[in-house]
């Protein structure tokens, strides 16, 4: 792959997961902020595809084909199983209004870039460049934790974190042992499912998947 | 050899297995109890290979034990053999889906013996993680609102950390392949001597420490642990306390080891003395006032690990084996007492301390196991407690710590104050009225006439070897001694 092909395309994955994780903080509707997710689910996958093809590793292209059913298919539609038969449109309230969250994300995003700078030993080149874009999602994924009171908004926040997390271990590392990253996937997916079941038998205790009724144990 | 290494793991995914399709009480029964013998075995005869000088290996590399591996293998199997055992007679009279429990719990210790044996920051990461999921319907099994709030708690809070975790051991990796030999294997990174960035590996240990010790239930991050122990059936309180967070102040040791002699120790130093500071703290402050047993044990729990991890800060060799033989001691006197709660619930109907009025009299077969593992935990001798306590406050005096120490003792006094006193109104205290003046009810308005009950509430005998080991721990000599000090060496020689 000719260098500056590597270097547009993995700038324009990084550039669409940087966007969806603005949309996930911006949008209310729980379906929009799913199939953000799956879109962002989607970039991730082309980028490790894009790494794995510029450094020549076969097995980088399977790992590519998980992560595009995983996060890309697969999570997403568990969570809109999870959003359940209360049709489209739901639309939840956040704590911190719009125009403080998106504030908070180009601060967010600065500190990404800062925090960096120690990272920018582990390589050079264009993927090297990227990854204060996974530490973003990273701290993006913590803000929708913190700030977010549904369900599903919540499990949205942990799965941005994740990407965040394998973004950065695929710019920086090219991924991680196969038998780890397996075990990974099978872990974020089994975490997932164990949520789903957890929703549904709080949706049928609380009649509500809103966290705010969680509050019984405290000290 | 290898079979033997395998043998913990492949046994409790093949109990898992049978429980989850056969439906025999017997084998549903006794599913974990077999489990953990099997650990438990296996855990022995691996001290005695290492002990032999070799380090058997398996699975290709992955999997390889050394005296520290061995160590906490024998750890996992003893206190999940004292949980799964003492807490028969609890699974009987509470669960209701038969089959999900057992087969959960053998799950639960494969992972944790995966954990323990994986040469490999990965694997032991995923092995982790898996008992988050597998933990996290014990936690919830009861189904109430409150155990479905801690679940999810702990499934969120508990995931998200070890996500952190994950970040640093891919920072680590990234580490390693700058300097030509990509690897997340123990040995090859304690004695490779690689040449890894020092800054990269800063950030990589910090997260790494950060993430596992959100699951070792340190404070600040410990805000899930409270919940989910008093939510869970009593055995599984038990085993998270004593294995699950054990497994993770592991991790943590395993990380430190590999990453101080490339940062010194200054860093982890500082994040554990923070963390276990804090934790001592917040112990305190919530035991103190505290109105349920199974979250006072809970509190518990949180100020032995954040003694563990002030014991992790000091380093060398005395305060590594008393930091080991502390996270044994704690793990079978834990795990004693959240099984006797188990069967206090059971026979009281409640863990509200102040509903909880002369249990010495009344219930003596379920008091005095209580009373003697409360004493172990408080530190009294001749428990190991008292001397692993003892010889961490020292370690840390001649490590140059000695300020740390002295908040720690105050802290440690104020939570045996707490814990003393709670538990001298449970057993000897005689209204039920809580604050209510005891002396006030004349002697016979009582219930001195209702016959006390002797019963047991379960098995006897798990109770009784697992504090009797806690008892003469710290006087066993030979084989024990030189496994700490062999496994201590792994963690310390390289300072």
């Amino acid at each position: 792959m000719a260098p500056v092909l590597f270097a547009e395309l993995v700038a324009f994955c990084a550039g669409v997961l940087l966007l969806t994780g603005v949309l996930i903080v911006w949008r209310r509707d729980l379906r929009a902020i799913v199939r953000l997710l799956a879109v962002q689910g989607v970039a991730l996958a082309f980028l490790v595809a894009v790494i794995g093809v510029e450094a020549r590793l076969p097995e980088l292209l399977a790992v590519a084909l998980l992560v595009l059913v995983l996060k890309g298919i697969a999570l997403p539609v568990l969570l809109v199983r999870v959003s359940g038969p209360a049709g489209p449109g739901q639309v939840e309230t956040p704590t911190i209004n719009t125009t403080a969250s998106l504030i908070s994300l180009a601060l967010l995003t600065t500190l990404a870039y800062l925090v960096s700078q120690p990272l920018k030993a582990a390589g050079s080149g264009p993927a090297a460049a990227a990854v204060p874009i996974g530490i973003s999602l990273v701290l993006f994924g913590f803000m929708v934790l913190a700030s977010r009171r549904h369900a599903i908004s919540q499990l949205v926040g942990f799965l941005m974190l994740d990407n965040g997390i394998a973004t950065v271990a695929f710019l920086i590392a090219g991924g991680l042992p196969l038998v780890v990253e397996l075990g990974a996937a099978l872990d974020i997916l089994l975490v997932v499912l164990v949520l789903q079941v957890l929703t549904g038998r709080i949706r049928a205790e609380f009649g509500d998947i809103d966290l705010d009724d969680l509050s019984e144990l405290r000290d | 050899m290898a079979a033997l290494v395998l043998l913990p793991v492949v046994a409790c995914l093949g109990l898992a297995a049978l429980t989850a399709v056969s439906g025999r009480a017997v084998a549903l029964r006794y599913a974990g109890i077999l489990s953990a013998g099997v650990v438990v075995v296996s855990g022995l005869g691996l001290v005695a290979v290492v002990l032999g000088g070799t380090d058997p290996t398996a699975a290709g590399g992955l999997l390889r034990v050394d005296a520290l591996s061995a160590f906490m293998l024998t750890v996992v199997g003893f206190v999940g053999l004292t949980a799964t055992w003492g807490g028969l007679a609890a699974t009987s009279t509470t669960s209701t889906t038969g089959r999900v429990y057992p087969t959960l719990v053998c799950l639960f210790l494969g992972a944790m013996s995966l954990a323990v044996l994986a040469d490999n920051l990965g694997v032991l990461w995923v092995a982790v993680e898996a008992t988050t999921i597998t933990t996290a319907f014990l936690v919830g099994h009861h189904g109430s609102r409150r155990a479905l709030e801690a679940a999810w708690k702990y499934v969120v809070l508990g995931s998200v950390g070890v996500a952190i975790a994950f970040l640093g051991i891919v920072l680590l990796y990234a580490a390693t392949l700058a300097s030509g030999t990509p690897t997340l294997s123990w040995i090859v990174l304690d004695q490779a001597r690689l040449p890894m960035d020092p800054s990269l590996v800063r950030v990589a240990a910090g997260l790494a420490v950060l993430g596992f010790a959100t699951k070792a239930g340190l404070a600040p991050m410990h805000s899930w642990l409270p919940d989910a122990h008093s939510q869970a059936p009593a055995p599984v309180s038990g085993l998270m306390s004593g294995v699950l967070l054990s497994v993770a102040f592991y991790a943590i040791l395993r990380v430190q080891a590999v990453v101080d002699p490339v940062i010194g120790p200054d860093l982890v130093r500082g994040l554990l003395i923070t963390a276990g500071l804090l934790s001592l703290a917040v112990s305190a402050a919530l035991i103190v006032r505290q109105r349920d047993l199974k979250r006072m044990l809970a509190y518990s729990s949180i100020e032995h690990m954040g003694l563990l991890a002030l014991a992790a800060a000091v380093g060398g060799p005395l305060a590594l084996t008393a930091a080991l033989l502390h996270v044994l001691g704690h793990g079978l006197a834990k795990s004693s007492t959240f099984v006797v709660s188990g069967r206090i619930l059971a026979a009281e109907g409640t863990t509200t301390i102040a509903s909880i009025r002369s249990l010495f009299t009344r219930r003596p077969g379920v008091a005095i196991p209580f009373v003697v593992g409360m004493a172990a935990l408080l530190g009294f001798p001749p428990f190991s407690l008292f001397f692993s306590e003892v010889a961490i406050v020292v370690a840390g005096f001649q490590g140059g710590l000695g300020a740390v120490m002295v908040v720690a003792v105050v802290l440690i006094l104020v939570l045996f104050a707490g814990l003393a006193r709670h538990t001298a109104t449970m057993l000897f205290a005689r209204s039920p009225d809580a604050g209510g003046p005891a002396l006030e009810l004349p002697a016979d308005a009582a219930t001195p006439s209702v016959v006390a009950d002797r019963g047991p509430h379960g098995p006897r005998l798990p109770l009784v070897i697992a504090l009797g080991a806690t008892a003469v721990l710290a006087f066993a000599t030979g084989p024990v001694s030189a496994l700490l000090a062999q496994a201590a060496a792994l963690l310390g020689g390289t300072r």
